[in-house]
């Protein structure tokens, strides 16, 4: 396999060809924001719209996640316009997002949080109106609670649980702003088709999904679903 | 291809064509035909009970006169339309028949040697009976490639298709090489109509050279603009036209498979469509060893569920997959992993049908129609505010001043043109001064509107432009997939933000901050039903923002149409005394007398119905709305 050589953010970088922007990237510990990108998952979800990223030459920032690292490239993670871009979004996830830090078990392992601050995001927004969806939080599940007005819908719980094709029990429901992470015809999370093994808890960013006994020494794993 | 193959595809076809074309004679031997336009829009006005009036009197009296469903003319303010040919007549077409009218013809001019001028739209051929069509103004503007068989032949019978010179572009394909035929669409200009415009031939040149078998060509007919219905009337009116743009895509892109996308919504395009292919594949149009070649290629009609979002290539490529129809990021592109993660072509309905008159007629043929860049014609479904609403299909660089004013013969009832809405939800709404605009892609794109796939919808002074952007907004917002942030969540926004300002409420800076969050929209959305759902926003911001700041402002809406910020009165000086129209009239009592008779309306329990408007003889004209609601006199 051939290789590419880049720099982002002044870092020379070498990727196998094909690689995107956005694991080239967190491969070598620059930290572009994101929620939906999943490592192992060939095919970019791209649905967060929180990677924006500059790469000189071009005049409109792109998705780290969706273009392919090229050889000589020159990218800028911290580029104003992409980062604009980036908080834009990110206001508009936190403009429908239920802003309680002190009472969310996701403090201080939030991904929400981190993000807030590495792009200069804000948590609580002024400049969008609040659009809560007040819908009833699933605790049928002897593991863990599901809280689906916390979700991001960035789809990781829904790949990670699609593994188990036999036995897989989350999808999506419904379009535009009502979509929502769901099970078949809507049934209690904790159904006996689930069977609890809680991938989906470790990989949600926002702890829309979260134990009920605390962390137990499962930290979020980030994009390495 | 070998010389032997060649010329048993050309036997082949000879034959079939020898056989439609004998059967088409046969039909207007010495005989009178009757022709009743029964696509959608003909139907709704009544088409069918027309159909069996023609029917039964003709069974009635044991006449030798074929009475024949066809498709839609374009005409459809006339619905229904029915053309009679007759012997020592020129064919000539009736307008708004109804059954009183069918029966009358048939007596009157069937049986007897009334043409009843009174009913009479226009004559199809030139003559010194009736007017005919090519003196009407419209005829000088429109140019008809792609809707010349619609409402002249029965798109139930392949043979008419055939006799009018159909199916001899997939002949004369099979001889040449697919090189040779993807090389003539490049060089025709031919551009996709779907509403992008991406060269048709250099998509076609993708998908050839990509590696990977099965290959795909999808036909995109889910067409869902408010206020389009061009790819319906096509697939109504003339299906076979389409499936041999396919099938010849196939040929010159080495796909296997072709796949129909239709909207279920569209129960008529889905039937006549079906019986076409079933058609095609018994004359061996279709399936394997296509006119006895080498060449196999299938056609599967896939009905879609009216998600607008599977208009898009990945989302409609995943619909046909069996998943949710959402978009993916592009690349990579459709023609490298379309379907089935294979190389696909996507093109609209529209794009498919050039393809059979190009193949006939060479490249240069269309290219000397339209304009440099965009070649061909462009076809319209004139709708909204305008006399002859319909189908146009004019040449690219026809001025959208010549087609609404001359095609569409204008706005109905002397009110003045307020704008034209292009496009549909991703297309932009145009002022007065953009009217000397040629219509092609690029001058479309760049005043902000965009070809889309051809709905013009034309607004009056009574449409408020806030109202339209709110109205295109809800549409976006309520089909947009959810999938990524930006449109899910933007849109929402701006819609909330939309809807204060129809209520007058907001405040000034929220344009500004509107406008900002409509580009963000655009830039940071996935596909392409989130990069254009702001369009409708910031065209109307860009010509028409002092609309904005009058409802915010004022409290005012300059076109009296949104609801809160207008009211009813009745001026004193004009209501009649001893008529009580508007008091009979409201639906919640809220309008009295006074003493001196002078009719009242209690502004606390109006409901700003407008019966009342309605209801008041046009000689007294007493009731008007006034915007903003303060202006009403007080007692």
């Amino acid at each position: 396999m051939k290789s590419v050589s880049l720099s982002i953010d002044g870092k020379k970088i070498t990727a196998k060809e094909g690689t995107k922007i956005l694991r080239a990237a967190l491969e070598n510990d620059i930290y572009i924001a994101n929620l939906c990108a999943i490592k192992d998952k060939a095919e970019p979800n791209a649905a967060c719209r929180l990677c924006f990223v500059e790469i000189e030459g071009e005049e409109e920032p792109v998705t780290a996640c969706t273009r392919e690292a090229t050889d000589g490239m020159v990218v800028n993670t911290r580029g104003e316009r992409a980062l604009e871009l980036a908080r834009t979004g990110f206001e508009l996830l936190m403009a429908s997002h239920p802003v309680d830090c002190a009472n969310c078990p996701a403090n201080g392992v939030c991904e929400l949080q981190k993000i807030a601050k590495h792009i200069g995001g804000k948590l609580k927004t002024k400049r969008f109106r609040q659009l809560l969806r007040e819908l009833p939080i699933d605790d049928s599940n002897p593991l863990f609670t599901y809280d689906p007005n916390k979700c991001v819908l960035c789809g990781r719980c829904v790949w990670v649980c699609r593994q188990r094709k036999e036995t897989a029990l989350l999808g999506f429901a419904h379009r535009g702003f009502k979509r929502v992470v769901t099970t078949f015809a809507g049934e209690p999370i904790g159904a006996e088709r689930c069977l609890d093994c809680s991938a989906c808890v470790e990989v949600c960013p926002t702890r829309a999904l979260a134990f009920k006994g605390g962390e137990k020494g499962l930290g979020y794993r980030g994009w390495v679903v | 291809m070998k010389a032997a193959e060649r010329a048993a595809v050309a036997d082949a076809f000879k034959e079939i064509k020898e056989r439609a074309e004998s059967r088409w004679r046969e039909l207007w031997h010495n005989k009178p035909v009757i022709m009743v336009g029964t696509a959608t829009c003909g139907r709704a006005a009544g088409a069918l009970e027309v159909l069996q009036t023609f029917r039964d009197e003709v069974k009635k009296r044991n006449l030798d006169c074929p009475v024949i469903e066809v498709g839609c003319m374009g005409h459809c303010y006339a619905e229904p339309l029915v053309i009679i040919s007759k012997p020592g007549y020129p064919p000539i077409c009736y307008g708004y028949v109804n059954p009183v009218i069918a029966e009358r013809l048939l007596k009157e001019f069937v049986l007897g040697d009334n043409p009843c001028p009174e009913f009479v739209i226009g004559a199809l051929e030139e003559n010194d009976i009736v007017p005919s069509f090519t003196d009407f103004p419209r005829a000088q503007y429109e140019q008809k490639i792609i809707l010349k068989n619609c409402g002249h032949t029965d798109p139930t019978e392949i043979d008419h298709y055939i006799a009018g010179g159909g199916y001899s572009a997939l002949a004369k394909a099979l001889e040449m090489t697919p090189e040779d035929i993807v090389d003539e669409v490049k060089k025709s200009g031919l551009r996709g109509r779907g509403g992008a415009g991406f060269p048709a031939g250099l998509k076609w040149e993708y998908c050839r050279n990509t590696r990977g078998r099965p290959k795909y060509i999808i036909c995109n007919a889910d067409e869902g603009d408010p206020g389009a219905f061009m790819d319906r009337s096509i697939l109504e009116s003339d299906p076979h036209s389409v499936i041999e743009g396919m099938i010849i895509a196939g040929y010159a892109t080495g796909a296997r498979y072709g796949y129909i996308y239709v909207r279920a919504e569209y129960p008529l395009a889905v039937e006549r469509t079906q019986i076409a292919l079933t058609q095609a594949k018994k004359f061996r149009l279709l399936g394997n060893h296509i006119l006895g070649s080498s060449f196999n290629f299938d056609i599967i009609l896939f009905q879609g569920s009216g998600a607008f979002v599977c208009g898009e290539a990945t989302a409609m490529a995943a619909s046909i997959e069996g998943k949710p129809g959402t978009p993916r990021a592009r690349p990579p592109r459709m023609t490298t992993e379309g379907l089935f993660g294979k190389p696909t072509v996507v093109n609209n309905v529209k794009t498919l049908a050039f393809v059979p008159p190009i193949i006939r007629n060479g490249a240069g043929w269309l290219k000397s129609t339209g304009t440099k860049e965009s070649s061909g014609t462009a076809v319209f479904a004139l709708a909204g505010k305008i006399v002859n609403t319909g189908l146009v299909e004019v040449p690219m660089g026809t001025t959208l001043r010549q087609i609404i004013y001359e095609v569409g013969s204008g706005i109905p009832g002397g009110k003045r043109f307020r704008a034209v809405q292009i496009g549909g939800p991703s297309g932009g709404c145009l002022p007065e001064p953009a009217l000397d605009l040629p219509v092609d892609f690029d001058s479309l794109r760049d005043a902000g509107a965009m070809m889309g796939s051809g709905g013009m919808v034309v607004l009056d002074e009574d449409d408020c432009m806030v109202e339209i952007a709110r109205y295109f907004l809800e549409f976006t917002q309520r089909e947009s997939c959810g999938k990524c942030t930006f449109c899910r969540l933007g849109t929402k926004q701006m819609l909330e933000v939309l809807n204060d300002f129809t209520l007058g409420q907001g405040k000034i800076e929220d344009i500004d901050s509107l406008e900002r969050l409509a580009e963000e929209v655009k830039a940071g959305s996935l596909c392409g039903l989130g990069q254009t759902a702001p369009n409708p926003i910031l065209t109307t911001l860009r010509y028409f923002r002092e609309e904005y700041e009058e409802h915010i402002l004022m409290g005012r809406c300059p076109a009296l149409m949104c609801r809160q910020l207008i009211a009813y009165y009745i001026l004193p000086d004009k209501c009649e005394r001893s008529c009580d129209a508007c008091v009979g009239s409201c639906t919640v009592e809220a309008i009295s007398a006074n003493k001196k008779r002078i009719k009242v309306i209690d502004q606390e329990k109006c409901v700003k119905c407008g019966t009342c408007l309605a209801a008041c003889p046009p000689q007294y004209n007493a009731v008007v709305k006034l915007s903003p609601p303060s202006e009403v006199p007080k007692k």
